[in-house]
């Protein structure tokens, strides 16, 4: 049945779909997101046609999901009923997936996951350690339903808060709720949506347009891309909605080029929500009317900014400009536009669904709900963590994230991209809001959350962030462009052991005089890595400026690589991988590193297993 | 390129100066890069100033005014990779390939680009290479990635 044409037509709709959902067939739901990296698509193409060669249909369906967070142990495979764990599946496994756990009904125990500390297995996904401290709500359904079947989010009560929006709220009622949630922006300013969405109402205009950014370009950080393969209908569900509340008839969603999968799901969900009669002319029957097209970021970091999306969109160069006049009156064309993040359009669905008072009991007094967070580097258990606001960074780096990666040491976590700041060890139990983090120098950001251990070195950080937003720059305004390229060189020369007195001062001035004086965001933020890594680092600074040493053993020119003759067994290895020939030495016997050819390509130092290569 | 597919670019987009980055993208999603002599023709037919188009192709990282290799190695350098040795991966691709990055081989057989983030964090540090991602690399694996692609083409 298609072309919804009332409220009460879908509603029957969703009782048909749940009705056919066969309950007596075993599920499989395999991601075929975020897992593809890991080669997903070959284990899913196993599975069909083993199930076709023991001819199983009839008991089995498969079920390609989005991503179910747990992307270190992926391809993930959890099989219902059982609610089964299987990680780093092959198409070897399939075999054995079919024969033991669906015909036989035992689980296959090399599969499952293994807890490193207690060396338990564990069965069920909601038992694993990483799942338990979760609390998934806008992530709800990425795992769970097939993102390009858009009966699966019908049948999962999808666009039931639509209908609850267009038939029994005004616009009004709808902002004030949003007003009342205290719901932040989750693309990284945290300012109040329902505040933007109140004076966006109120903007005097015929055409107003709604714009969700999904021009996610923080490097470190890819919560929106899952969000957006995973659950692509919750967040036109929210965009309608947020067009309804202040009058939009057209929609916009800027998606990064290098996430094609998102773009194709969310494609395919846009057209499918046309088909049903839930998105384009007279949704459902109501006379509202609202079109949404896709847009294709090409690759400018700075386009993230809201103003040089807007310009972006037009078929411009994506330069910022000075706010005032905001987007919510003069925005796209010159027209009243809402920009939001694609994660707070998630958040939508639910605080209309639920209320605001439901919305407001979680989280902290300035920080409400959930946020998802892309937990990598140098953590055990990386992934995407969805938490409620106010969870401390050691509960989400020890309890969920497993800890430390080959029992080193913690020494630092990167939260909010290149605009955000490192968190040393003595702020671990520090509470995640957009507050705490500000003032620990930091900043929520779109929730990229970048863990490292005592091999990192904090000075390349911030050269590494400065470097990145060098080349991203727009170079509109002078303190940002040539602020940047001045610390920038600093940070060089420090890196490359010819840094000299006065440069911790000339990079903290520089630093304070870009805050206030950028035109836009990426400019404003650019010194945070720095100021934050001098903030609680500074003895690192010191180590690179005057003993010309680089503790961490990152920075090339300020160590060597040497190999302890008590360590090395002489299994030759390194000597042949050596790409200069610079190692030396006999069989069985220790080698030794000509530093004069060694280029540190750190290939010896990776390979050895006797961890013989050591850096001094 | 054939005139008759840039047209139905063009007309796909309905002639707006405001799809002129989709349009642009849809060209070198045929071409792997962006021809002049297009660029010069669609300048015509839009009535679209030739310098706001050249503006845009070399204000967005994703468009190449160079040919590309048949192979686009695209190397992760996000904050996660470059925790994951991504620059020392880098150099060892340029070592190896003999090229810069925004160069292709000799032999037109790779190109290699850095990227700023491919989204696929938890497995870092990451090489794209076309469509395939090669997760967990390190220096001592590339010649075996690389090795693949060449083995590949002789066979077609």
């Amino acid at each position: 049945m298609k072309g919804i044409n009332s409220i009460s037509n879908l509603e029957t709709l969703r009782e048909s779909i749940q009705q056919q959902r066969d309950s007596a067939k075993m599920l499989i739901r395999i991601c075929n997101t975020g897992c593809r990296a890991r080669k997903s698509a070959k284990v899913i193409d196993a599975l069909e046609d083993e199930i076709e060669k023991q001819g199983l249909g009839n008991k089995v369906t498969i079920k390609k999901t989005g991503c179910h967070g747990f992307c270190e142990m992926g391809p993930i495979m959890v099989i219902e009923p059982g609610n089964i764990f299987y990680c780093c599946v092959t198409p070897g496994d399939v075999v054995d997936i079919l024969s033991e756990t669906l015909v036989q009904g035992n689980v296959v125990e090399r599969l499952l996951w293994r807890d490193p500390e207690t060396k338990e297995l564990v069965i069920c996904e909601k038992d694993i350690p990483f799942y338990k401290k979760q609390k998934k709500h806008i992530s709800y359904n990425s795992g769970k339903i097939d993102p390009t079947d858009i009966e699966d989010y019908i049948a999962a009560d999808g666009y039931s808060t639509l209908c609850k929006a267009l038939s029994a709220m005004t616009p009004a009622e709808i902002v004030e709720t949003v007003v009342a949630s205290g719901l932040r922006g989750r693309g990284g300013g945290g300012f109040p949506t329902g505040l933007k969405w109140r004076i966006c109402s109120a903007a005097p205009s015929d055409i107003k347009y709604v714009i969700a950014n999904g021009d996610e370009g923080d490097p470190g950080a890819f919560m929106d891309r899952s969000l957006m393969e995973g659950d692509p209908h919750r967040i036109i569900e929210g965009m309608i909605i947020a067009a309804f509340a202040i009058g939009a008839s057209r929609g916009f969603l800027y998606v990064r080029e290098e996430y094609p999968i998102a773009i194709e799901h969310l494609s395919i969900a846009i057209q499918k929500a046309e088909e049903y009669g839930l998105l384009g002319n007279n949704i459902m029957g109501t006379g509202f009317d609202f079109n949404i097209t896709i847009n294709k970021g090409a690759g400018a970091f700075v386009c993230g900014e809201e103003t040089a999306l807007i310009i972006s969109i037009e078929g411009k160069s994506g330069t910022p400009r000075s706010r005032p006049p905001y987007p919510a009156f003069e925005g796209l064309w010159g027209k009243p536009t809402i920009i939001n993040n694609v994660e707070t359009f998630g958040n939508i669905p639910q605080i209309i669904l639920k209320g605001a008072d439901w919305y407001s009991n979680i989280g902290t007094v300035g920080s409400k709900g959930t946020k998802i967070f892309s937990l990598v580097g140098k953590v055990r258990n990386t992934g995407l963590v969805e938490v409620e606001m106010g969870t401390t960074l050691r509960e989400i780096i020890f309890d969920i994230g497993g800890g430390i990666r080959k029992d080193k040491r913690f020494k630092a976590v990167q939260t909010g991209g290149p605009s955000g700041g490192c968190i040393p060890i003595s702020k671990i139990d520090m509470p995640v809001d957009y507050d705490s983090l500000k003032e620990a120098g930091a900043i929520m950001g779109s929730g990229g959350m970048i863990v490292m251990d005592e091999t990192s070195c904090m000075v390349d950080i911030a050269r590494y962030f400065l470097n990145f937003l060098l080349f991203e720059s727009c170079g509109k305004c002078v303190p940002c462009r040539e602020g940047l390229k001045q610390m920038h060189y600093i940070l060089t020369n420090i890196c490359e052991g010819k840094g000299e007195r006065g440069d911790i001062e000339a990079l903290t001035e520089l630093g304070h005089f870009m805050i206030s004086t950028s035109l836009c965001g990426l400019g404003a933020t650019a010194p945070n890595p720095v100021l934050s890594t001098l903030r609680y680092f500074h003895d690192e600074y010191v180590a690179h400026i005057y003993d010309k040493k680089c503790p961490a053993g990152v920075c090339k020119n300020l160590f060597e690589y040497m190999i302890d003759e008590t360590l090395c067994n002489g299994c030759t290895l390194c000597k042949v991988k050596c790409p200069e020939k610079a190692i030396s030495g006999e069989k069985k016997k220790p080698h030794r590193i000509d530093t004069a050819k060694c280029i540190k390509c750190g290939i010896c130092y990776n390979l050895c297993k006797r961890k013989a290569v050591i850096v001094i | 390129m054939n005139i008759e597919k840039v047209d139905r670019i063009l007309e796909e987009h309905e002639y707006k100066h405001s799809a002129i980055i989709s349009i642009m993208q849809d060209v070198q999603g045929i071409e792997n890069y962006l021809p002049e002599d297009t660029l010069r023709y669609i300048s015509e037919k839009l009535e679209l100033n030739l310098t706001r188009i050249f503006d845009i192709a070399t204000f967005y990282k994703t468009f190449s005014l160079t040919p590309r290799g048949r192979h686009t190695i695209r190397v992760c350098c996000g904050t996660a990779c470059h925790l994951g040795g991504a620059s020392q991966n880098l150099e060892q691709m340029k070592r190896t390939l003999h090229i810069k990055e925004g160069e292709a081989t000799d032999d037109s057989m790779f190109s290699l680009e850095t990227v700023n983030c491919l989204g696929t964090c938890a497995l870092a540090p990451v090489v794209m290479i076309d469509e395939d991602y090669h997760d967990a690399v390190s220096p001592s694996k590339i010649e075996k990635i690389l090795s693949s692609y060449h083995s590949e083409s002789k066979r077609l």
